[in-house]
């Protein structure tokens, strides 16, 4: 190293899903480069999914993800009901929403408590947190747990459940089955307020890029299955147009490829995203809470993503009682699907942003070929820009305190680097 | 293994390729996860935290399977420093679905999936733990039961053998009070050949068990199979039924051979 530069290295990313590392080179106080290496082994989904009946793409979709199996299973029959000219709606529908509303609740309550807070209170893990604050802790780790339960309660198991099937479950609940959970979630809607007002608390720096958000907008209702893909800069789109507007890109350090709104660039998606272009569909509380959080309709602050996503667990709470509460047992768990010959696709909202799914059937509904694109390879070109834009305004800092800040940057964006190969060790180089 | 006096026992957990899942168990284990955390030194666990013991450690859970040459290196280094060691999970005991790149052309699929095959660097095979460096205890499941884990984490903190039984799912089915629905209704089921440990939870939501637990511990498959032809199941989707989440798991694998090319 020249003596003018300085050079810092940790090994290792922590508390993000899947293996992955940061390197930023710094020469003469410039950020030169900033490079995501995801080093998560390729897995190959799209290859083995060829040959495999359309029926299997639920269940070996999921194996993708085990944060977000949910939303795999979900965009994978909605691309499969496409296809197949199938529209599955009325309870089905709504079920299928009441799912997706626990693995929202698991998911941001364990981003939120476990993942993303320790940075902000100086902790290196929610179990150190605990020591010193119990009960917030156990807040977050009840959070996560109702959410888990609505997931097995629905779908057999929290990770990898096992009751989605193309054209809706293999079993549906009784009403009375709902209503043990529906109390818990009276409790979880108390405890994500409460996590709203927790983390608005927390100190955020100023740091607000200019995003093209993209996200799914439904007609009435806060985007988890269905609605156009719009952005922030005026895209509003079928999802059938998925693939003439965005592209994706192989780069070399990579085994996650990186997409593109093609002719424009990097894109946003996930809880910033969503939030911002669909505010108006939120419930009254959760506008109001968001709010009362100092939060206006858009967010651009990618630190302030907590407060987002405790909104969103908020949501994620109200909506499902709504669903639970007018819920009527459906007359037959699933709509019945006849095998064709057919192309289809989808994009539903994981956790952390749009997922896309995209299927190519032969007449006896035997896959022949599939395109999954996964919402953190949808950001790693706008976290790249984010970073050398975010370690350049922070290069007065040590390295050590220098190092901290960037790992906490990459966790604003909840990457999951499982998906996204379907991502982090921390270089920097000062030269 | 016998937890040292003087500090409490250090806890690791490696992740190879994998979906995350099965180590996110441990932290979906809501109401034990913090009396967990008081009776191990969590010393090296990246999902929970960025602060990091170095080895040796007492006990290591291993997630994931073997796909790269630099794993392959890896997995020497974690049992290097490790008394115990305990896959958790389909990949790590079975190769896991990736293992269905055993049966293929491993640069066709890369080229499938990358527009620059040449930018990846990946092995033929997707490989369990065991195949690598010697295990000593084995949790099945895609994902793992939250039960058996915490079954053999207290096990092996307390010296003694874990509690994890190697019967099929039909034990399970029957426990519960479930109408096999195979029997029933004529529905194709994995559970007479695979391993216990999630609870027969698909029977119970009417559905045959797909067998992401792995086969049991003396399974007649090639009767299975022959009742599902007798139900008439097409040769290529019993061949598929064997070839999922434990498709590298040697009874699945040669079942799957013998009924599909």
């Amino acid at each position: 190293m020249a003596a003018d530069g300085r050079r810092i290295r940790v090994d290792a990313l922590a508390r993000v899903e899947g293996e992955g590392g940061l390197h930023v080179e710094v020469r003469d106080g410039r950020v030169e480069e900033v490079r995501l290496d995801i080093y998560e082994p390729p897995r190959f989904f799209e290859a083995f999914l060829r040959g495999r009946d359309f029926r299997e793409a639920p269940d070996i979709t999921a194996r993708i993800c085990g944060i977000c199996p949910v939303a795999y299973q979900m965009s994978a029959v909605h691309a499969m009901e496409d296809a197949l000219g199938v529209s599955v709606g009325g309870q089905l529908r709504e079920l299928r929403r009441l799912l997706y509303c626990g693995e929202w609740i698991e998911s941001h309550a364990l981003h939120i408590y476990m993942l993303h807070a320790p940075d902000f209170l100086g902790y290196e893990d929610a179990i150190r947190l605990a020591k010193d604050h119990p009960k917030i802790v156990e807040r977050g780790l009840a959070l996560k747990k109702t959410g888990n339960e609505l997931v097995a309660l629905i779908g057999g198991r929290e990770i990898h459940p096992i009751n989605v099937r193309v054209g809706g479950f293999y079993r549906v609940p009784e009403k009375a089955d709902l209503r043990g959970i529906a109390e818990k979630l009276k409790r979880a809607r108390d405890a994500s307020l409460e996590t709203v007002r927790w983390v608005a608390n927390f100190e955020f720096p100023d740091f607000e890029p200019e995003y093209e958000f993209v996200s799914l907008r439904h007609p009435a209702q806060y985007p988890l299955n269905e609605g156009r893909v719009v952005s922030s800069k005026g895209l509003d789109i079928d999802v059938h147009e998925y693939r003439e507007r965005f592209a994706e890109e192989h780069v070399r350090h990579s085994n996650a490829l990186h997409s593109v709104l093609k002719g424009r660039g990097a894109y946003f998606v996930g809880p910033m995203a969503r939030y911002s272009l669909n505010f108006a569909r939120l419930p009254a509380s959760a506008r109001e809470a968001a709010r009362e959080a100092g939060l206006g309709a858009v967010c651009r602050n990618p630190f302030k993503s907590i407060i987002v996503r405790a909104v969103e667990t908020l949501f994620a709470c109200e909506e499902a009682l709504r669903i639970i509460d007018a819920y009527e047992k459906p007359p037959a768990p699933a709509v019945e699907i006849v095998p064709r010959a057919g192309e289809g696709c989808a994009m539903t909202e994981a956790p952390r942003g749009g997922l896309y799914h995209r299927y190519r059937l032969d007449s006896e509904g035997r896959i022949t070929d599939a395109v999954i694109i996964p919402p953190t390879s949808q950001n790693l070109k706008s976290v790249e820009s984010d970073m050398r834009q975010f370690v350049q305004q922070s290069l007065h800092l040590d390295d050590a305190a220098l190092t901290l800040r960037c790992e906490q940057a990459i966790r604003n964006y909840d990457p999951c680097i499982s998906c996204a190969t379907h991502f982090l060790t921390l270089h920097i180089e000062r030269r | 293994m016998k937890p040292r006096k003087a500090a409490k026992p250090r806890l690791a957990v490696f992740k190879f390729a994998s979906c995350d899942g099965c180590q996110l168990s441990l932290l979906d284990c809501e109401d034990e996860l913090l009396a967990v955390a008081g009776a191990v030194e969590i010393a090296n666990f990246l999902e929970a935290s960025r602060a990091v013991v170095e080895g040796p450690y007492d006990v290591t859970l291993v997630e994931g399977s073997i796909t790269t040459a630099h794993d392959a290196k890896r997995i020497r280094e974690v049992r290097a420093q490790t008394k115990v060691l305990a896959t958790i999970g389909a990949c790590a005991t079975a190769g896991g679905i990736q293992a269905l790149r055993n049966f293929a052309d491993v640069k066709a699929y890369t080229s499938i999936v990358y527009a620059h095959p040449e930018y990846i660097s990946t092995l033929e095979t997707s490989t369990p733990i065991a195949a690598h460096v010697p295990v000593d205890f084995e949790l099945r499941g895609c994902p793992i039961s939250k039960a058996q884990l915490l079954e053999l984490v207290a096990a092996l903190l307390h010296g003694r053998k874990p509690n994890l039984p190697a019967h099929s799912v039909c034990i399970e089915c029957k426990r519960r009070g479930t109408v096999c629905v195979m029997v029933a209704h004529g529905t194709p089921c994995l559970g007479p050949v695979t391993h216990a440990g999630c609870g027969a939870i698909c029977p119970a939501y009417e559905r045959g068990c797909y067998g992401c637990f792995g086969p049991q511990e003396t399974p007649n498959t090639a009767s299975l199979a022959a009742s599902w032809k007798a139900l008439g199941v097409p040769r290529a989707a019993i061949a598929r039924a064997f070839r999922s989440f434990n498709a590298g798991a040697e009874a699945f694998r040669k079942e799957g051979d013998a009924h599909g090319g």
